[in-house]
């Protein structure tokens, strides 16, 4: 029988979970032996992993501030994780203290310690919600309480998307949130790929191997692919690039090659 | 603050710098190097004001170790970045240049141990961030988790409400068939008690009436083979009496797709098959008598004949004989009782498995046996059907005795279907009541042939005489004194589109049976004065050519017979003396003067009645005298014995006799079947008037017969 859509899946945290595992890539203790376990074998495979993530934090607070300059105050991180630092709400509050955040995950433990972090904070929130129901989310009280959408939003999926199969139809997904948006919104994408890392496709593999092992298979996809979630949208200067590669602050001499795996890009809704 | 170039400032920033460059890959911080350098700016200002302080303090050098946690370098290499950073460049750039070597040596001392310091406040600030963290995640885990059992509380909630509430019956037992959980509804089907349900074994549920495949289903569905089956049940309740269920059992799988339970939906149709029988039942069985009725038996039949090798079958089908009599004279109540009670006797000769009586409809009946030795069981069949029979049957006072024929097929499965047997037998049954009723008769495939054939023909002659089928072909009569020829016999053909032409002896008796040969008769009649009115036109120098036609019994009956021979004869413009009706010696036997009436008519009013096939029959001599008859035609059985030289004496005598005594009443003699010429000399001689026969001519088309006046006129 599946399980109805109001009842979670239960919580068994020696069972790994893609967020904190992040959290630990990025130096966190948000994280069980378990995750930690996992992590480790991942990283025998591809030990750059830890500067994938810190690139993926780096375009991300790059985009935010992006946004904010583009005067867009309102944000929904969907895929948001387990907060470390340097989280959206930070970055953005920090550029505009009126801005707007709406985290959105479907993990209940980054869910019950978003809601933590984020105590006492007016303009941020979390939702329990899936990327694969973009209604669920829209019509959650949180985003009708923080995101007006007749205004443009910020709508981020970082690291997520490819961590949804393409049976899942994460395209329909992210094209009926994309519609959902006014005019002027942002979409920012960050996505693994075995294009543009040091590591050839056959090593590299075996990380796609540790998540399908913890049932959470990491879909790599092409550039082109990648391409297509943001079908409509006008690319943002310089488009759909390696993330280090994204208006950066700085010449990019200080980056381990690891940062350049995969992709990140800005859209824009006409 | 000044940054000139060489100054305090700007070597403070450069050790800033080299620091932030040697410890930046080991951090995991989202900012850029140049950011970074920024955070640990204020920290290198610090290390240098401790360095050059007076006195040591251990707690700024732990401060900023535990700084360094605070802007994300938790990874011990960093820290160990850190250190070698400020052995090799703190005191070169944040100490005095131009200070004495023993004040160098005092600084580097120093900064050993701001080092020792600073991995001590680095090591606790992990600690405690290591532990603030985990203790945050840990609640997390535990807050998501309370928050997960809520929702799944309330969810199993909603669920248990469906689950009580659910109108449908709801069990789930586990693979060895214990029942854990059942619903409501579902004890209410079974008679409200928990204690006979839950904790018993399905596997125990057994019914008689179970379909073999119910339990290789559930077999399938336990072993994990199957997901799901659907079926119709039935089940004992404790109280001893059937519930009979749809039911639809689902096999639940945990995570990793075991087969862990099974679920079982089960919907009580009880009341529903009750009434389905019932329905069924009344479908299946005549309301009057309560035997199975054409429908079942028909099934029982079909399923009868279908059955293995080696296996038989044994059919009666009885009508009674003269029922209708009864519904007429006692009225359909009467008729009813007399059905009734037949039924119920003939419901006593068919008891043995296998056997069964129904009613076709009517007083039609049907009795059934099968098995393998069905020749013997059908001859005792058919015994005790005639024996039950025997007894008088008491309705309203009267005792009325019951006859019935009796139809029997018997024979080896396999071969016919059982609209054919049906028919077979209904064809022998026929049989037998036209040898007079109160009897049986066995099938025979040559009779039922006949019968079909005529079954056949009968069904088709209405048709055929709409489609005109039937056409009429003239034998001449000729003049024995002076060998013209005077006229000629009419005689009807049907041309049957399968069985090509057939004569009047294969459908006549059928046209008689059905009425048709009134229509057809009068047909016959039209044509044959239209054919005599148009010989008449053409052979005006030779004299009216006379048209004998036949008219069979029925029609002599039928009212409108001298109307439409005079509408007839009129139409045509024909004279009455030219024609000849032909009626059968046996058809007038015994007749009264009602019968004769017409027949007076229509001689009186010229035309000619001929006694055909006379000697046939009892021919009441004395009788002739009263018959409006004027011709008699001598059936051709007193002729054959003329065709060889010499005649046989005995044939002679006779002919002479009835010639004689024909003319002594003013008859005419024709004789049929002249074949030879010898015949025709001798029947010429013995004082016959007129002949037919192959000798003259075969039966032909109206234009041979006009060939044959011509060359007769001429001859």
């Amino acid at each position: 029988m599946e399980r109805p859509a109001w009842a979670p899946r239960s919580i068994d945290v020696s069972v790994p979970s893609v967020s904190r595992m992040y959290d630990f890539y990025l130096g966190g203790s948000h994280n069980f032996e378990a995750d930690r376990e996992a992590a480790r074998t991942a990283m025998e495979h591809m030990p750059g992993l830890p500067k994938i993530m810190q690139a993926n934090r780096a375009f991300m607070r790059r985009a935010v501030r992006f946004a904010v300059e583009e005067g867009i105050t309102q944000f929904l991180d969907i895929g948001s994780g387990i907060p470390t630092f340097g989280n959206v709400h930070e970055v953005a509050q920090q550029a505009d203290p009126g801005a707007r955040v709406v985290y959105v995950d479907h993990d209940p433990v980054a869910v019950a310690h978003s809601q933590a972090v984020l105590q006492g904070n007016d303009t941020a929130d979390v939702v329990a919600g899936d990327l694969l129901k973009p209604r669920e989310i829209l019509a959650s009280p949180q985003v009708e309480r923080l995101i007006d959408l007749n205004r443009p939003v910020a709508l981020l999926l970082v690291a997520i998307l490819h961590f949804v199969e393409d049976a899942d139809d994460p395209y329909g997904a992210v094209a009926e949130l994309r519609d959902a948006l006014a005019p002027g919104s942002l979409l920012v994408l960050t996505h693994a790929a075995f294009e543009g890392g040091p590591l050839p496709q056959e090593r590299a593999e075996g990380v796609v191997d540790v998540y399908k092992n913890i049932r959470n298979p990491l879909i790599m996809r092409s550039r082109d692919q990648i391409a297509r979630f943001f079908e409509g949208y006008d690319m943002v200067e310089p488009g759909l690039v390696p993330m280090p590669d994204w208006r950066p602050d700085t010449v990019t001499g200080d980056e381990d090659p690891y940062a350049f795996s995969g992709f990140a890009g800005v859209g824009r809704s006409a | 603050m000044s940054a000139e170039p060489g100054g305090p400032e700007d070597r403070l920033r450069r050790f800033a710098t080299i620091w932030s460059r040697a410890v930046f890959p080991a951090t995991s911080t989202s900012l850029t190097r140049p950011e970074f350098e920024e955070q640990l700016l204020p920290l290198a200002r610090r290390l240098s004001d401790a360095l050059r302080a007076r006195a040591f303090d251990a707690a700024v050098a732990r401060e900023i170790g535990a700084a360094l946690i605070a802007v994300h370098c938790t990874d011990p290499e960093a820290l160990s970045r850190t250190l070698d950073c400020v052995d090799a460049y703190l005191v070169l750039y944040c100490g005095d240049p131009d200070a004495s070597a023993q004040t160098q040596e005092a600084l580097r001392s120093r900064s050993s141990r701001l080092q020792h310091a600073m991995a001590a406040g680095f090591a606790k600030a992990l600690k405690e961030r290591t532990l603030a963290e985990q203790e945050s995640i840990s609640q997390a885990a535990f807050h998501a988790q309370r928050m997960v059992a809520q929702a799944l509380h309330s969810s199993e909630a909603r669920f248990r409400a469906v689950f009580e509430g659910a109108a449908i019956g709801i069990g789930i037992a586990d693979l060895d068939g214990k029942i854990l959980e059942v619903n409501g509804a579902l004890l209410r089907m079974f008679g409200g008690s928990e204690q006979l349900v839950r904790g018993r074994l399905i596997t125990e549920w057994t019914h008689p009436e179970d379909a073999p495949h119910i339990w290789r289903l559930y077999d399938e569905l336990v072993r994990g083979e199957r997901d799901h089956y659907h079926v119709e049940k039935a089940f004992y309740r404790p109280d001893g009496t059937v519930l009979w269920t749809n039911l639809t059992v689902s096999l639940l799988r945990d995570a990793d797709g075991r087969p862990q339970y099974q679920l079982a939906l089960m919907e009580d149709t009880t009341e529903r098959r009750l009434l389905n029988l019932r329905l069924r039942y009344e479908a299946t069985h005549d309301a009057l008598t309560g035997l199975p009725n054409r429908t079942l038996f028909f099934e029982r039949l079909e399923k009868a004949l279908a059955a293995g090798e080696g296996q038989r079958f044994g059919l009666c089908y009885l009508d009674l004989d003269g029922f209708k009599t009864v519904n007429d004279s006692l009225g359909h109540a009467a008729g009813d009782r007399l059905l009734v009670e037949v039924a119920d006797r003939l419901q006593t000769c068919a008891t043995a498995p296998g056997e069964m009586v129904a009613r076709l409809g009517g007083d039609e009946f049907v009795a059934l046996i099968t098995g393998a030795d069905t020749e013997r069981g059908v001859d005792e069949l058919v015994g005790r059907i005639m024996n039950a029979l025997v007894t008088p049957i008491s309705v309203d006072g009267r005792e009325l005795t019951v006859r019935g024929s009796i139809g029997v097929v018997e024979g080896p499965v396999g071969e016919r279907g059982p609209a054919e047997v049906l028919r077979s037998a209904d064809i022998t049954m026929y049989r037998a009541k036209s040898a007079g009723g109160n009897r049986f008769e066995v099938a025979d495939p040559e009779a039922d042939a006949r019968a079909i054939t005529r079954h056949g023909l009968t069904t088709a002659l209405p048709m055929a005489l709409d489609r005109g089928e039937f056409f009429i072909e003239y034998q001449p009569l000729v003049h024995l004194g002076d060998g013209t020829v005077h006229g000629a016999e009419a005689l009807v053909r049907w041309l049957h589109p399968q069985h090509g032409v057939l004569g009047p002896d294969r459908f006549i008796p059928l046209a008689e049976h059905t009425g048709l040969i009134v229509p057809l008769g009068r047909w016959v009649l039209e044509e044959a004065v239209g054919q005599a009115r148009a010989w008449q036109e053409r052979h005006a120098r030779t004299g009216p050519m006379r048209i004998n036609v036949n008219l069979s019994p029925c029609q002599l009956t039928h009212p409108g017979l001298v109307s439409d021979t005079v509408d007839i004869l009129e139409d045509a413009g024909l004279e009455p003396d030219a024609l000849c009706l032909e009626v059968t010696e046996s058809a007038l036997i015994g007749a009264d003067d009602d019968l004769l009436k017409p027949l007076r008519r229509l001689a009186e009013m010229g035309v000619d009645i001929a006694l055909d096939d006379f000697g046939t029959g009892y021919s009441n001599l004395a009788n002739l005298r009263r018959l409006p008859v004027s011709i008699l035609k001598l059936d051709r059985s007193f002729t054959q014995g003329m065709q060889q030289y010499p005649a046989d004496p005995v044939d002679l005598k006779i002919v002479e006799g009835i010639v004689s005594l024909a003319h002594s009443l003013d008859l005419a003699v024709t004789v049929e079947g002249v074949e030879t010429g010898a015949q025709a000399e001798q029947l010429r001689i013995l004082g016959c008037d007129t002949a037919q026969g192959w000798y003259y001519a075969r039966p032909g088309p109206p234009d041979r017969l006009h060939e044959l006046a011509l060359a007769d006129a001429r001859g």
